[in-house]
């Protein structure tokens, strides 16, 4: 696991690799558990005053079909069946049709307008729908990896290759976050039934070469939230503060003989690791909610959906947590995706609705980031009655923090094939979202094998018009 | 860079190589370095020539004069727009560093090449004023230092942290009071490293570099068999194999000449990066990245350097060419693979790896199959006869008009094909459904699940009119969702036909082809049904030939029973050669090829009943092979082939042909050795010429990793990158001192490791001194030893060990200790459970635990073990919550508790508490506890003991965790309490702590 907790500045002198840190400073940073300050300070905070101050990002694992979500396409409707125009798909990368007809597939469900932005939006999605004027879609989104695996990896790291930090460990590294007691950047996960039911690997919320507690805690709805979280049976939570206490002071005596900024540290992870103990099972007890926000989600909790982890988002969201990601895995429509999409629509619409709705009454939404989409779209030609993996041209939405809401961006030819109006690809975004986290993408950079990486790697550049 | 010598003072010399290359290289080669494309001006400040240039008739830099150097006077420039480097680039040079270029220009501007490209050659060792404290020459290097910064060695830290020292950094586990009495009779450090242990300490750390796992890392993360590699690098440290052989056997072991089979598994590295099973990949991506994988593993290792960054462009800081990145990549370009391995199977190719004495055993199988098959093969008239007579009678029935079913699979997978998957014949007595015979094969799973079998030597040779048909039974509770037949010919499955909702992934989710034949809805539930396939459906027709089916179902339960071939001759279905015994024998006499003729000869002898006997000894004999055979661990192979075209990618993009191609080759700035050989080089020149005195890399590399295993920090600080932007060693003498001595002992690892922990700056105190505290926070002049955080295999080590618990078996396939339920839930294709091991295996050193690339163990990863995605030379080593609950609530640690308890709960109900107390200390920490330490444990014990006398149901369920069964006189509140003591003490600072 490994975990993102609010010391960030206690990084700042492994900036420029891994050292042990050591020294009165160090003791100082050590027992500081504040957030980063409104700006920059030394390494560490933001560079300019931030819009948002946390990220949801729901991510709808195994590639949505833009052409059954946000991006209608009548031409291809009345192309349906005719061969896709070779002008389209020549020499372009395609993953299961390779060497198959390529034909024309007319989107599965018909669009309507919500809001009154009047976004068109399938129809297949009516809560999110009635959303509408909070959501800025992004439907010229492009990538460059078209399997499911380095795909997303390069939407949480930018770059297909393992071994970087994901998002939410550079926006913990470089903000920390406002949370005592609960982790930095919390990840969850939830199964669909609507299309095959890819993999999903723990490195997609690895930290990578920054050290190791920003890395992403997984947070299970069922079971046992965290690993590790529970005291042993039979221990209970007094033997374990006894535990707690005892080890601490052995560790502070030990302490004051030899000095160690390292087991100052240790003293305070312990106790963190005992707050944890409570605010974890408090954080994912939910006798505290309403009647009506349950019936708002379409969850009572506690059954590992995804409408169960938008509720637990919320949970996070208000208690400070920096960055949290749902997967939804169910997204992965190669076959009878008319019947598939309504499943997973189904399956992810209330929920999401719902958490906007809830984060907006709550005050929460103005400075949270929400980010729906997958990790590539799928491609306008059939795969039987199907759809294959699609990296040139694909949709995705953002709401909240500094978003201007009831808009769209962008667009994809008339078949929905390229990204063809204001190409955005996944540097943008990633280099946008961190510009509203107050945080300039060219200068949060980390220094590993003698390079300077960031999360934009080599390219990326804010999306005015995206912002309020 | 020392902080040290941040602001230059005039005084002390500046040197090219220490002070200035690292600021042009992190402000100037961007754009006036070796990137041919990025450069600017046609200036390049990484050369000497470039340095030293006359341009317009200025000099760069005119030794002995700033004011008449243009790189100074640009640097230094009064016009934002005129002044280097330009403001967009980020990047600008402070008061210091503008310093220390003038510094050196005016001192003369001695050029130096970069430290690390030079050839190490051994330095003298230097004077110093205190000689009685040199124990070696270690020590004159950095008492030398030590002089010049007016700072004193810390001293001998004592007995029992050496002890526990040497113990941890040697063997991975804590001293005991034995090691001890051992250290102060001066036979520690041989004893250690003639220990088991050592290898498997040592192994730890070349199993990160090498990215070594049990599972393929990429999408569904299948598992594979690589654990004979991991017990060869065991025992390569262990019986001191010297580095440069290591090396070769790992680069290129199967291309010795007569590869032994220690050979062949050392090979194995090249099959350790990690691969994709994901339908829709494409092969020759894959097959890209697989290869710049070994690139950037390789150089990581053997170069200390990031070649991997030249995949795209040329380096930015070092002299590393795109060109030189293809040309490495070339050696590895002969290593049989595919780039998308299929179906649920291992990954081929494979190898069964066998000792010497089953060596013997095999070729006793072997003879004894041998001569079965002379028999069967002896010529013999009665044989001949009965031949002719099959053949006239064959040829009459197949006029009979009458159509058959040949058979090609009942009662027992008997058609000599390999069998994958899970065989399970079933029958009567376990109340299953049979169609024929007396068994039928259960299947049943969630997702998919298959079995098949291919390169059968029975196989089915098509003929016009043929139908393949199978007979299979499906659960009405629990029907599957889909059935697939695969057809196995010519080496491929790529002849699929599906009924039923479009789950399983291969051959194309919702296409309808050869690959993938959509044939309707499920057969009915409850019932024998008969699957039947026309060959042309799925691209088959006459005259080809069939080596294989597969049965595939996904989720449900299903059981499947005869399969075959209807036909018009159905003795005449099979063959075992690759033409038709059909049309052999339809062929008259005349128009029969030699072929045809010894076609029939063979086919005859596999059904003739006068051979009747002798098949059925060469069946069994066969048989008994195939058995022990399993019983051999298998691994993947590296087996060399034609090696594959490798072009240079422009931009590394793998849809780019327009390269140049490339033969193999080293970095061509580097020194090329003797690699002037004739023909294409290969991994084993790569390999020779690695460890030559051509390259002046790797025993600096390798040397810096083992004084990091010994100090905490290499003595350059970035292990994976000993270039331009990598850190200047803080003694660089000393470590061009180590690697001669490295070199010239013959690449001796254990010399080397007892030189180092030899040595008195190896034994200091570790202790922080409060004049050091300003002067070196990040201990780089090495006045003091350096504590750490075991890592994570030892954190966990040594709680079983001073349990008592550890099992010390070393090697073996992987095993799997505690680990939380569901944390393998993500994974798919298949999903799997981790199968928590039995006994022994609960206990093992955490060098055999699984290691999922995907979803590393929890507690593993909560303490930085690496995932193994890729070479990771140096492990972030972080204090974190995590580590906390780890330490207090791992049902493993729990459980070491309890083990350590048992003695002192048996002692306290005679003794006092305190000698209980005193006990737990010595074990885990050899040493007595000091009165405060006894105060807190008593006081708990006492509070608990209180507390469990008290509650039973608590007590049981504390002596509940972990599978070690409670001793039958201690099954109460006193071991309970005596668990709580033991607790405490696994979770201090000090026994995570290498001191």
């Amino acid at each position: 696991m490994g975990t993102a907790f609010p010391i960030s500045r206690r990084d700042f002198l492994s900036r420029a690799g891994t050292c042990t840190l050591t020294g009165t400073l160090a003791s100082l940073l050590a027992q500081s558990s504040l957030a980063a300050p409104e700006v920059r300070d030394a390494s560490f905070g933001p560079h300019h005053i931030p819009k948002a101050r946390r990220v949801i990002h729901l991510c709808m694992a195994g590639g949505p079909s833009h052409l059954e979500t946000l991006d209608y396409k009548p031409e291809l409707a009345r192309r349906h069946g005719e061969p896709m125009p070779e002008s389209f798909t020549k020499g372009q990368q395609i993953a299961q049709l390779q060497g198959q007809p390529l034909k024309c597939f007319g989107p599965q469900h018909p669009f309507a307008r919500y809001g009154d932005s009047g976004q068109s939006i399938c129809t297949l999605f009516p809560r999110i729908g009635a959303q509408a004027d909070k959501l800025c879609i992004v439907r010229s989104m492009h990538t460059s990896e078209i399997n499911h695996d380095p795909a997303h990896t390069m939407m949480n790291t930018g770059s297909g290759l393992s071994g970087r930090p994901s998002m939410g460990s550079w926006s913990t590294f470089e903000l920390g976050a406002k949370t005592e007691d609960l982790p930095g950047y919390v990840v969850l996960t939830s199964v669909g039934k609507g299309g095959q039911s890819q993999p999903i690997a723990a490195r997609q919320w690895s930290s990578g070469f920054l050290p190791g507690r920003h890395q992403g805690v997984h947070l299970k709805s069922q079971g046992e939230p965290v690993h590790y979280v529970s005291s042993p049976d039979g221990a209970d939570l007094v033997g374990q503060r006894r535990l707690v206490d005892a080890v601490a002071r052995l560790n502070a005596a030990e302490n004051g003989r030899n000095p160690d900024p390292e087991i100052e540290t240790r003293l305070a992870q312990y106790e963190l690791a005992y707050r944890m103990q409570t605010s974890v099972p408090e954080l994912v007890d939910l006798s505290d909610e309403t009647e009506e926000t349950f019936e708002l989600y379409g969850t009572r909790g506690a059954d590992g959906s995804y409408a169960a982890n938008c509720l637990l988002a919320r949970r996070l969201a208000e208690r400070g947590v920096r960055f949290i990601q749902l997967y939804h895995r169910g997204w992965d429509h190669h076959g009878g995706i008319k019947r598939s999409m309504e499943i997973t629509a189904k399956e992810v619409d209330q929920a999401t609705g719902a958490l906007l709705e809830d984060l907006d009454r709550r005050g929460l939404l103005e400075d949270t980031i929400v980010l729906w989409g997958g990790e590539f779209g799928r491609t306008p030609m059939g795969q039987g009655d199907g759809r294959d993996h699609h990296i040139k041209g694909f949709s995705v939405w953002m709401a909240g923090g500094g978003i201007r809401g009831g808009t769209s961006y962008g667009a994809t030819d008339e078949l929905g094939y390229a990204a063809s109006v204001d190409p955005v690809h996944v540097h943008d975004l990633h280099a946008t979202m961190l510009h509203l986290l107050g945080l300039d993408h060219m200068r949060s950079t980390f220094r590993f094998q003698g390079r300077d990486y960031r999360l934009t790697d080599v390219s990326g550049k804010v999306i005015q018009s995206w912002l309020a | 860079m020392l902080p040290l010598l941040a602001i230059p003072t005039g005084d002390v010399p500046v040197t090219f190589d220490r002070d200035v290359r690292p600021i042009l290289s992190d402000n100037c080669f961007e754009c006036h370095g070796p990137d041919t494309n990025k450069r600017k001006a046609r200036l390049r400040l990484d050369r000497e020539e470039g340095l030293f240039a006359v341009r317009d008739g200025r000099p760069v830099v005119a030794p002995g004069s700033p004011a008449n150097s243009e790189l100074y006077a640009r640097i230094t420039h009064a016009d934002p727009d005129s002044r280097m480097p330009p403001a967009e680039f980020r990047h600008s040079l402070d008061e210091a560093e503008l310093e220390t270029i003038r510094i050196w220009i005016d001192q003369g501007a001695i050029y130096e090449g970069h430290w690390a490209w030079n050839k190490p050659v051994r330095p003298a060792v230097p004077a110093v004023a205190d000689a009685s404290w040199v124990r070696n020459p270690i020590d004159a290097f950095v008492l030398a230092r030590l002089d010049a910064e007016g700072l004193l060695p810390s001293p001998t830290a004592d007995a029992r942290t050496l002890a526990r020292r040497l113990s941890v950094d040697l063997t991975g586990l804590p001293a005991n009071a034995d090691q001890i009495a051992a250290f102060e009779r001066g036979e520690l450090v041989e004893a250690l490293l003639a220990s088991a242990h050592y290898g498997e300490r040592m192994t730890q750390h070349w199993l990160d570099l090498v990215r070594y796992a049990d599972t393929v890392g990429y999408h569904g993360d299948q598992e594979w068999n690589m654990w004979p590699y991991r017990d060869y690098v065991i025992r390569a440290f262990n019986e001191n194999m010297p580095f440069d052989k290591f090396s070769l056997e790992q680069l290129g072991g199967d291309l010795f000449e007569e590869p032994t089979m220690s050979d062949k598994v050392a090979a194995g590295y090249n099959r350790l990066n990690m691969v994709t099973f994901e339908g829709g990949s494409q092969a020759k991506e894959y097959l890209l990245k697989y290869a710049a994988d070994r690139v950037r593993n390789f150089s990581t290792i053997w170069l200390g350097s990031t070649v991997g960054c030249a995949e795209c462009h040329d380096h930015k800081f070092d002299p590393y060419a795109t060109k030189d990145f293809y040309r490495l990549s070339a050696y590895f370009a002969d290593i049989d693979e595919v780039g998308v391995f299929e179906g649920v199977g291992a990954v081929p190719p494979q190898m069964s790896v066998t000792s010497p004495e089953e060596e013997v055993e095999l070729a006793e199988f072997a003879a004894a199959i041998q001569s079965l098959k002379i028999d069967l093969e002896r010529d013999d008239p009665a044989l001949a006869q009965g031949q002719a007579s099959w053949e006239s009678k064959a040829i009459s029935e197949a006029g009979d008009g009458v159509r058959g079913s040949a058979a090609w699979l009942d009662d027992a997978q008997s058609n000599g094909g390999t069998t994958e998957g899970v065989w399970s014949f079933v029958g009567a007595e376990d109340s299953a459904p049979v169609y024929s015979g007396e068994h039928s094969r259960k299947q049943t799973g969630s997702g998919i699940v298959q079995h098949f079998f291919h390169g059968a030597k029975k196989r089915a040779a098509l003929a016009e009119g043929d139908l393949f048909y199978t007979w299979v039974h499906l659960d009405p509770e629990n029907p599957p969702e889909q059935l697939m037949l695969q057809f196995h010919v010519d080496g491929t499955w790529e002849h699929r036909a599906v009924w039923g909702a479009d789950k399983i992934s291969f051959g194309g989710v919702g296409t309808d082809r050869e690959a993938h034949r959509q044939l309707g809805d499920l057969p009915a539930t409850g019932e024998w049904v008969r699957l039947e396939v026309d060959p042309a459906a799925v691209g088959l027709g006459p005259g080809r030939i069939v080596d294989g089916m597969a049965y595939t179902q996904f989720g449900g339960l299903a059981h499947w029973d005869e399969a075959g071939v209807e036909t018009d001759t159905p003795s005449l279905a099979f063959t075992t050669g690759s033409g038709s015994v059909r049309n052999a024998v339809f062929a008259t006499a005349e128009a029969r090829t030699e072929e045809q003729t010894q076609l029939l000869r063979t086919y005859y002898r596999t059904i003739s009943p006068t051979l009747n006997e002798t098949r059925a000894a060469l069946g069994e004999a066969e048989a008994e092979k195939d058995a022990f055979q399993q019983t051999l661990p298998v691994m993947l192979e590296t087996v060399s082939v034609e090696p594959r075209e490798v072009r240079v990618l422009p931009r590394g993009n793998w849809m780019d042909e327009s390269g140049e191609v490339v033969l193999p080759g080293v970095p061509a700035f580097l020194p090329q050795g003797g690699l002037d050989k004739e023909g294409r080089a290969d991994r084993l020149d790569l390999a020779r010429w690695a460890v030559s005195d051509a390259n002046p890399l790797v025993a600096r590399a390798f040397v810096n990793r083992v004084w990091k295993l010994l100090f905490g920090e290499g003595l350059a600080r970035t292990p994976d990158d000993l270039g331009n932007q990598g850190a200047r060693p803080t003694h660089p003498d000393l470590l061009d001192w180590l690697s001669a001595e490295f070199i010239e002992s013959g690449w001796d690892v254990k010399h080397l490791v007892r030189t180092i922990v030899s040595s008195g700056t190896y034994r200091q105190s570790s202790l922080t001194r409060s004049d050091l505290v300003e002067r070196d926070p990040f201990n780089e002049l090495l006045a003091r030893q350096s504590r750490w955080r075991h890592d994570a295999e030892f954190v966990r080590d040594g709680a079983l060990a001073v349990s008592g618990l550890l099992a010390t078996t070393v090697g073996g396939p992987s095993v799997k200790p505690y680990q939380p339920a569901g944390h393998w839930r993500e994974l798919n294709f298949p999903m799997r459970t981790w199968k928590q091991g039995e006994a022994d295996q609960l206990y093992r050193r955490s060098l055999y635990t699984f290691w999922c690339r995907t979803f590393l163990h929890p507690a593993m990863d909560a303490f930085d073990a690496p995932s193994r995605e890729s070479s990771c030379a140096k492990r972030n080593r972080s204090n974190t919550p995590q580590q906390a609950l780890v330490l207090l609530n791992d049902p493993g640690f729990v459980e070491a508790a309890r083990a350590l308890a048992e003695a002192p709960a048996r002692l306290s109900s005679k003794q006092a508490d305190g000698e209980g107390v005193q006990w737990i200390w010595s074990r885990a920490l050899a040493r007595k506890a000091r009165a405060e330490e006894l105060s807190v444990a008593l006081a708990l014990l006492q509070e608990e003991r209180i507390r469990f006398q008290a509650d039973p149901e608590a007590t049981q369920a504390l002596l509940a965790v972990g599978r070690r069964p409670v001793p039958d006189d201690l099954t109460g509140a006193e071991l309970a309490a005596w668990t709580q003591v033991s607790r405490l003490v696994l979770n201090l600072h000090e026994t995570v702590t290498r001191n």
